[in-house]
């Protein structure tokens, strides 16, 4: 039985079933199916066909790669914008046959044709932009039309000037170079391709036009409703895509130096077909500039491949066919079941054993015994606030707390019955504490680290942190930031409870019970903020200890409270104040008396504590049953303990009939009384402590006297 | 504010069907023997297996898909049948084979839309890819072109004969008219097939059998198709397999959306379809005799399809607010 028991553990350790879920997560895991497409396709013909790897084939390749490619391109950026443009082919056709026409018969230079021909099928393209966007047509009929009307164009121009052209060539060495060279033996097209597919993709994901470009082709209509301008952005997504295909039939006229009437004739479809395999939706807002890579590659591959193989005539459409029902099979089934797998993947349970809790029946002796000390709680604020995880007092009796919807209300004295929004931050604050100068800095989950000063202006500390190196969820944003402390030289110590999990999904944490949080340590003095300790159990309730050289803080699921030195000595070491805990700590706060008050915001149950040492069955219950009936800790009921530097536990309050303030996530003490919050009720409570320090108060306690100059 | 209301009355049917008023007028009097009964009974006839193509794809875009692989179904079944009939099979086999074979990649199709929910432009346009490659390499072995046999028997006057005088392509076209406009108008599927384009969630819902009812639509079109390639191929007495690489799907695709079917699916009947045949033949008709170029005449039936749909998008606006996401 032991032995099985180790096993389990050290499966557990050793094996990162979490990162699963984090790969599926990723957003460029979305790539893996036309990636591994494209390995089998290299795989076949690279085995199919002789010297497919030779460096003249691959030269042949990339230098056509370098033509279609920046077509598909062109395919992918309306599709992203939820259109298409079924105008490639033809535009293609134009680029190549003005850059032949501009060269030969009209005599003009490279310098000067390439652009003009980029402006011309640029200008289609605003044709199609301005049809599309501006009177808002349907986009594959419009662009059907100038598929037929600008292929019957270059038909006539065909007509007229195909012999005229044929009778002149033209001759340059920056022309041969496009047509036949490259730098360092890349084809120049290639080159072309990679300069285009970087400067796109920077665009497309790093600036304020590509994310345009990406939220309008996510929803149209909110895209609209927050004001960009859907009309504009849709009408330039079209003319990138005219330009480059000028640029692709510049690239191609380079190659071939010939035209005819079957130029660029069926390349919408491929273009098509490589946009699609690579995995951009039509419909818009996914895709990418590599999908289309991939995309393009397979389809070149493919097309050359079967012409290579000198199949009969009707070979290489059906394969194209096939491999294009398949791979947007996969793609449609991965697109429509990939959250669902993310789902039941994601949640990943480890083995954690905690030791026997502390008995708490009233009859038991112990510290915890249970009884009846908050039955009188003074309620305050009653329904006016909602989820005060923390309270704070400043010296003028003031009582703040946060609120779910982001704002921090402030109670006046002294009955405490008046109440103000003091200011709204957003997002959910919670831990509070007052820094030298009393600005009062929140930690607010879902955005980090903020500042309120004395004016009311929030700005923000910080909202993020170094990555780690072989984190692979990006651990650099703070997710859940829950309390903080300010040490003596002014380092800001707070916790992030995960960084696998957002606010609202910190009970499924619990059901993992992994080292998913950290302790991070912000210098307001370099403003650099560093992760000072990793791997902790949901850690929580930093506090500052009365001698400035640790801090305290819980590791609320391993129901334990552990010391940091942050200077001194010891500095950098962690040990162990507090474990056997028979509920899950959540606040640590100072005492008047050199002790310290913690928060148990919940009691652990005989069931979770079994389920804890079954990782499985967590398992199988987030993959089987819905949400709400996984086992989760209860955070109905808690109390308040106070213990002391060596660890000991001296006292804890109850309420046992549950009436009046039964969950408890933290507490305040202030000139003789202790003021609660907690995160699910709508009231703050309060009650008068006996025999207590009545004129010691927190920021005093931390900064000295009522003006921050410390007492001698 | 007259007139305002006059155009509020006004959608792309009308505005295409006086279009074609207009044009016929223009023509009658400019042309001559524009007007000729031999002339209007050809007219008709050039544009009957476009019309009949066109209901196919009208019975697809209502609810809400497309079908690309009209003419490759067409043009490989009945060439495939064909070239059975030159192998020695009897013509009822060869051509229940070639129906089948229509009806079998249609079904396919359907599934790939309806089950394993492929895009309809993608399922269809792989199809047609598909099936112009497999007939080329496997069924029809060497050549483009299968001519018609001498042993088709009574088949051959449904391209060649003539009832009362109306060549018997427009009487199957418009035979075929009648029967898909009863089948969408008084039968319960063709009710479901307009529910489904209108609003496929709500159909599923409500508890019609939704997929089922999607492959139906594909199968049907191939069946279409089949009889469009039957009355193609014993007209011309041939049948050309490279009229897939044609622009011929872009045309049917023309015929329908001109009459105003709506692509968004739940929108249109028959009625648009021969609307929007009616005005492809007077133009083309019109702008042979008067010996337009072809490339000349696509540029002008593309214009005013252009035209169409701008109209269209003024009369009834789409905005960002109303146009549907993903909806291209």
């Amino acid at each position: 039985m032991a032995s099985a028991s180790n096993l389990t553990k050290l499966r557990y350790r050793f094996i990162p079933d979490h990162v699963i879920g984090e790969i599926l997560s990723k957003k460029w895991i979305d790539n893996a199916i036309p990636f591994l497409v494209l390995l089998c396709v290299i795989a076949v013909f690279g085995t199919l066909i002789p010297n497919f790897f030779s460096a003249s084939n691959l030269s042949i390749t990339s230098r056509q790669l370098g033509e279609f490619a920046l077509v598909g391109i062109a395919m992918m950026v309306v599709i992203v914008v939820g259109g298409i443009d079924l105008s490639v082919g033809s535009n293609f056709a134009l680029g190549n046959f003005m850059t032949l026409a501009l060269l030969n018969l009209a005599g003009w230079s490279v310098w000067a044709a390439v652009p003009a021909v980029i402006l011309i099928c640029g200008s289609v393209g605003l044709l199609n932009g301005v049809l599309v966007g501006y009177l808002r047509l349907r986009a594959f009929l419009t662009t059907l039309v100038t598929l037929i009307i600008v292929r019957a164009i270059v038909d006539m121009l065909l007509l007229k000037y195909a012999q005229a052209m044929s009778m002149s060539f033209y001759q340059s060495d920056l022309w041969d170079l496009m047509g036949l060279g490259g730098f360092f033996g890349i084809p120049f097209s290639f080159c072309v391709l990679v300069v285009v597919a970087i400067v796109g993709h920077v665009l497309l994901t790093r600036s304020r036009p590509g994310w345009r470009l990406m939220a309008i082709g996510g929803s149209r209509r909110s895209a609209h409703n927050i004001g960009l301008s859907v009309r504009g952005t849709v009408c330039a997504a079209y003319t990138i895509s005219g330009m480059l295909c000028g640029l692709a039939g510049v690239l191609y006229a380079a190659r071939l130096s010939g035209a005819g009437t079957d130029t660029g004739m069926g390349l919408e479809i491929s273009a098509l077909t490589a946009a699609v395999l690579g995995g951009n939706s039509l419909g818009g807002g996914r895709g990418s500039i590599v999908k289309a890579l991939i995309g393009a590659v397979i389809v070149l591959i493919m097309t050359n491949g079967v012409l290579r193989l000198g199949l009969n005539s009707g070979s290489g459409p059906m394969v194209l066919g096939l491999t294009l029902i398949f791979a947007v099979f996969v793609d449609v089934r991965w697109l429509k079941n990939r959250d669902k797998l993310l789902n039941k993947v994601y949640v990943s349970p480890t083995y954690i054993e905690l030791p026997e809790p502390v008995a708490t029946s009233a009859s038991s002796g112990t510290a915890f015994a249970l009884n009846d000390r908050l039955k009188h709680v003074e309620i305050i604020g009653l329904a006016a606030v909602e989820s005060p995880e923390d309270v704070i007092l400043d010296e003028d009796d003031y009582l703040y707390c946060g609120t779910r919807h982001g704002d921090i209300v402030r109670f006046a004295p002294p009955d405490y019955t008046s109440h103000e929004v003091y200011a709204h931050i957003g997002g959910s604050p919670l831990g509070m504490s007052w820094d030298r100068d009393k600005n009062l800095v929140v930690c607010v989950g879902g955005m980090g680290l903020y500042k309120i000063d004395r004016n009311r202006n929030v700005t923000k500390v910080t909202d993020e942190t170094n990555r780690s190196k072989l984190s692979i969820v990006d651990d650099s944003r703070l997710r859940l930031a829950d309390d903080l402390d300010i040490a003596p030289d002014g380092r800001i110590f707070f916790s992030e409870a995960t960084i696998r999990y957002e606010m609202h999904d910190w009970p499924v944490d619990a059901l993992e019970s992994r080292g998913n949080g950290r302790i991070i340590c912000h210098d307001p003095k370099t403003g650099k903020t560093h992760t000072a300790l990793r791997n902790l159990i949901f850690p929580n309730g930093v506090c500052t200890a009365h001698d400035g050289q640790s801090i305290l803080f819980a590791e609320s699921w391993a129901c334990r409270i552990n010391r940091y030195y942050i200077s001194g000595p010891k500095a950098g070491t962690l040990e162990r104040v507090l474990d056997r805990l028979p509920g899950y700590p959540d606040n640590i706060n100072r005492a008047s008396d050199g002790t310290y008050w913690a928060a148990i915001m919940g009691m652990r149950s005989p069931a979770l504590d079994v389920a804890l040492r079954m990782p499985g069955f967590r398992k199988r219950m987030a993959r089987r049953i819905a949400p709400d009936q996984w086992l989760y800790p209860n955070l109905n009921i808690g109390c308040v303990i106070r213990f002391n530097d060596k660890g000991e536990v001296l006292e804890s309050l109850w309420d046992q009939g549950a009436e009046n303030h039964p969950m408890i996530t933290s507490m305040r003490e202030h000139k003789g009384y202790l003021y609660l919050g907690g995160i699910t009720n709508n009231r703050i409570g309060r009650i008068r402590l006996e025999g207590r320090n009545e004129a010691w108060s927190g920021y005093s306690n931390y900064w000295g006297g009522r003006d921050g100059e410390r007492a001698a | 504010m007259r007139s305002l209301g006059f155009m509020r009355h006004l959608n792309q049917e009308k505005i295409v069907l006086l279009l074609t008023a207009l044009l016929f007028v223009v023509f009658s009097l400019t042309l001559n023997n524009f007007l000729a009964g031999d002339n209007i009974l050809s007219l008709m006839r050039s544009v009957a297996v476009l019309g009949i193509l066109g209901l196919g794809m009208l019975v697809v875009v209502l609810g809400r898909g497309i079908d690309l692989s009209l003419v490759a179904v067409m043009a490989i079944s009945v060439a495939w049948s064909m070239q059975l009939i030159h192998e020695g099979l009897p013509v009822s086999v060869a051509l229940t084979i070639g129906l089948l074979f229509a009806l079998g990649i249609a079904l396919c199709t359907g599934i790939l839309v309806a089950y394993a929910e492929i895009p309809p432009l993608f399922a269809t346009l792989a199809m047609a890819t598909f099936v112009y490659g497999f007939g080329r390499a496997h069924l029809i072995v060497g050549t483009d072109v299968v001519y018609m046999p001498k042993t088709m028997g009574w088949v051959v006057s449904l391209g060649q004969g003539k009832l009362l005088g109306v060549p018997m392509p427009i009487v199957v076209a418009a035979g075929m008219a009648l029967v898909v406009f009863l089948f969408l108008r008084f039968t319960k599927i063709g009710s479901f097939i307009y529910a489904i384009g209108d609003n496929l969630a709500a159909s599923r819902i409500s508890g019609i059998a939704v997929r089922p009812m999607l492959v139906l639509q594909y199968v049907l079109s191939g069946g279409i198709a089949f009889v469009a390639g039957i009355i193609t191929a014993t007209s011309v007495e041939a049948m050309n397999t490279r009229i897939v690489n044609s622009n011929m799907i872009y045309d049917v695709i023309l015929v329908v959306v001109l009459g105003g079917v709506g692509l968004s699916g739940g929108r249109g009947n028959v009625r648009n379809v021969i609307v929007g045949t009616l005005l492809i033949g007077v133009l083309m008709n019109g702008m042979t005799i008067m010996d337009v170029q072809y490339t000349v005449q696509n540029v002008i039936k593309s214009l005013i399809l252009l035209l169409a749909i701008v109209v269209d998008s003024i009369v009834n606006p789409r905005d960002e607010q109303t146009g549907q996401q993903g909806d291209i």
